[in-house]
């Protein structure tokens, strides 16, 4: 049912496992944050900057070397277009209270100033076509025989190529060590017929660790439920093979647009255009030459 | 709304997001530092230098043949250099040729670098004293051969990325990377060339110096939105100052160089500073664009809309 990756599972032969990886299903995340945690104490990852950024509760701000799970909270209010009469604000307030109501269905709405919360654990796609394994010069990023991503601290030189071309914005340079690191997908805890500890410490199951397959068999009814209580707006996000990266290991259920959650549309794994990239640079390169030569014609002076 | 932690502000421009609907930037900015700038022009002005060295060998013009090789040898030694300063872990810097692959430009430009390095090396040391004739004969045109995709491998690198102002760019980056090797070839071998052999050296510093600025226009027009960011905060300075510069060299080497050798010298400089800027406005643009969300999410939006891409998101009724 998952489509197979140019180095799983033929690669590993016997030892190819069935790809495994994440359902995060947003619509039962409360924003308790025991994934960033316990994915940080796991993994024995350094403390993040402190601070306040005054967004909503969320201090962590992004994924990054440091933060491998990242819980977004987004704040949407509907507004209120109303008149300068009181009388006519509190019409217009109960209006726009039901809007919000019907538009983003009784579940999600909470009282008071049409206002709701959505949560949303943010982790690495461990996409089929990962933009970073492919531009890593070392090899140091690879495909594990669960189908995964992962980065070899033993290899990794610090390049620094996976930061830009990875197009969520998951991987990132960690300050005074100067390697790459990102989620493993628990690979250590996979290997003892583990899930990841971000999973097992999810308190109301958002986030769903198991075989690709049967994660998506999931989210499907999950989606079909939510449609019928009257959530239009719940979509699936990367559980598809078509997309711009051939699916994601790790996808999502989500409450609203990607790019609410900070994340983007129609991601693509740009290796897709590198054949006509490199067909570019060598006619430049070729132009190159002929350029040197041409400055010959006409003689020495 | 701003993020009120400066100290990711001072590492990372503009990380707080500014005022797009989007909020935080979606994908992360490149953490290259000043000396990937530096190496696209060390490693340019080498490529295209050996390229004319060999081609003025070939016509007999000796003199313009070995400083071009000097030229390239200094910049295909500089190159490593940079690049290994810029490593997380500098003494791995051999594990880039732990691997070849094809899908990584990094990797390949490793090769083509590394290969580079030994056969200047070795045809800048035969022009200069005689030793190891037949190595040098077999050394001289792989070095030509590996130095024009070292001049121009460096675009489809970053073009090779999420950033959108470096990804959408990629059927031009390569030929202005290319242009700009090449004058900066031009430039460097018409400094140092009596002005009797230069003539060539001349021509291409002139001839690349315009192309550069001619195709950085038509990239930025056709990038449209994005192509703003070229001529936007640093980028937009640094490729002000190159164009400038690249126009007032080709000028002062058209109109005197051939008669003045005060006035070759000071074209190659000024279009040599040309040809660093450039590479340093298409660097930042890279890092204005990252930090942008709107030049993520938009053109996907977009490209979802007119149908181009299936977008990664399924909604209830199966649409998108």
């Amino acid at each position: 049912m998952t489509r197979q990756t140019p180095a799983w599972p033929d690669t590993y032969g016997d030892e190819a496992h069935a790809r495994v990886g994440f359902f995060t299903d947003t619509s039962i995340c409360i924003g308790c944050k025991a994934c960033e945690v316990a994915c940080k104490e796991w993994n024995q990852i350094p403390a993040s900057n402190q601070g306040f950024t005054g967004e909503s509760y969320d201090n962590t701000i992004d994924l990054g070397a440091n933060t491998w799970r990242h819980v977004a909270f987004v704040e949407q209010r509907k507004s209120l277009d109303a008149g300068t009469d009181g009388a006519d604000l509190a019409l217009a307030e109960v209006a726009a209270r039901n809007a919000a109501a019907d538009g983003w269905g009784l579940q999600t709405y909470q009282d008071g100033d049409g206002l709701r919360w959505l949560m949303s654990s943010d982790v690495c796609k461990h996409c089929t076509e990962a933009a970073c394994l492919d531009v890593c010069p070392t090899g140091s990023l690879f495909r594990t025989e669960f189908g995964t991503v992962v980065v070899q601290e033993d290899i990794c030189n610090g390049c620094g190529y996976c930061v830009p071309a990875c197009p969520f914005g998951v991987l990132d340079k960690r300050e005074g060590d100067g390697r790459v690191w990102k989620c493993t997908l628990c690979y250590d805890r996979l290997k003892d017929d583990k899930e990841p500890a971000c999973a097992q410490a999810c308190p109301t199951n958002s986030i769903q660790f198991g075989e690709l397959a049967d994660l998506r068999e999931r989210a499907e009814k999950r989606l079909e439920q939510l449609g019928d209580a009257g959530l239009d707006q719940a979509r699936l996000y990367g559980a598809d093979d078509d997309d711009g990266v051939g699916g994601f290991g790790a996808f999502f259920l989500l409450l609203d647009e990607p790019e609410t959650y900070h994340l983007p549309p129609a991601p693509v794994d740009t290796t897709r255009d590198l054949g006509g990239l490199w067909a570019t640079t060598a006619a430049a390169a070729l132009a190159v030459g002929a350029g040197v030569a041409a400055a010959f014609l006409g003689g020495r002076r | 709304m701003t993020v009120v932690r400066p100290e990711l502000g001072a590492t990372r421009e503009a990380r707080g997001g500014g005022e797009s609907p989007y909020g935080r930037p979606v994908i992360k900015e490149p953490v290259w530092t000043w000396e990937i700038p530096f190496y696209f022009y060390t490693g340019g002005l080498a490529g295209a230098s050996a390229g004319l060295a060999y081609v003025a060998r070939l016509t007999g013009n000796s003199a313009l043949a070995r400083r071009a090789w000097l030229a390239a040898l200094g910049g295909v030694s500089l190159s490593p250099l940079f690049l290994i300063s810029d490593l997380g872990k500098p003494v791995r810097f051999f594990n880039m040729l732990r691997v070849f692959k094809v899908t990584s430009p990094m990797s390949v430009g490793s090769w083509i670098l590394a290969g580079s390095g030994a056969t200047t090396g070795v045809s800048a040391l035969n022009a200069w004293t005689g030793l190891f004739p037949r190595t040098a004969a077999v050394s001289r045109p792989v070095a030509a051969a590996l130095g024009l995709p070292l001049s121009t491998y460096t675009a489809a690198l970053v073009a090779n990325t999420a950033v959108p102002a470096w990804h959408e760019a990629r059927y031009e980056l390569p030929f202005v990377f290319g242009a700009s090797a090449a004058a900066s070839a031009g430039a460097a071998a018409a400094a140092v060339t009596p002005a009797r052999d230069a003539a060539p050296a001349r021509r291409l510093l002139v001839g690349g110096a315009l192309v550069e600025v001619a195709l950085t226009q038509v990239m930025e027009r056709r990038l449209g939105p994005l192509g703003s960011t070229y001529s936007e905060g640093p980028a937009g300075k640094f490729g002000k100052a190159a164009k400038a510069l690249n126009l007032a060299g080709a000028v002062v080497a058209a109109a005197a160089g051939h008669r003045n050798r005060a006035a070759a010298v000071a074209g190659s400089a000024l279009v040599s500073a040309g040809a660093l800027c450039a590479r340093w406005s298409v660097f930042k643009a890279g890092s204005q664009s990252a930090a942008n969300p709107d030049h993520t999410v938009v053109p996907q939006r977009e490209r979802i809309e007119r149908g181009r891409a299936p977008g990664s998101a399924r909604g209830v009724a199966g649409g998108r």
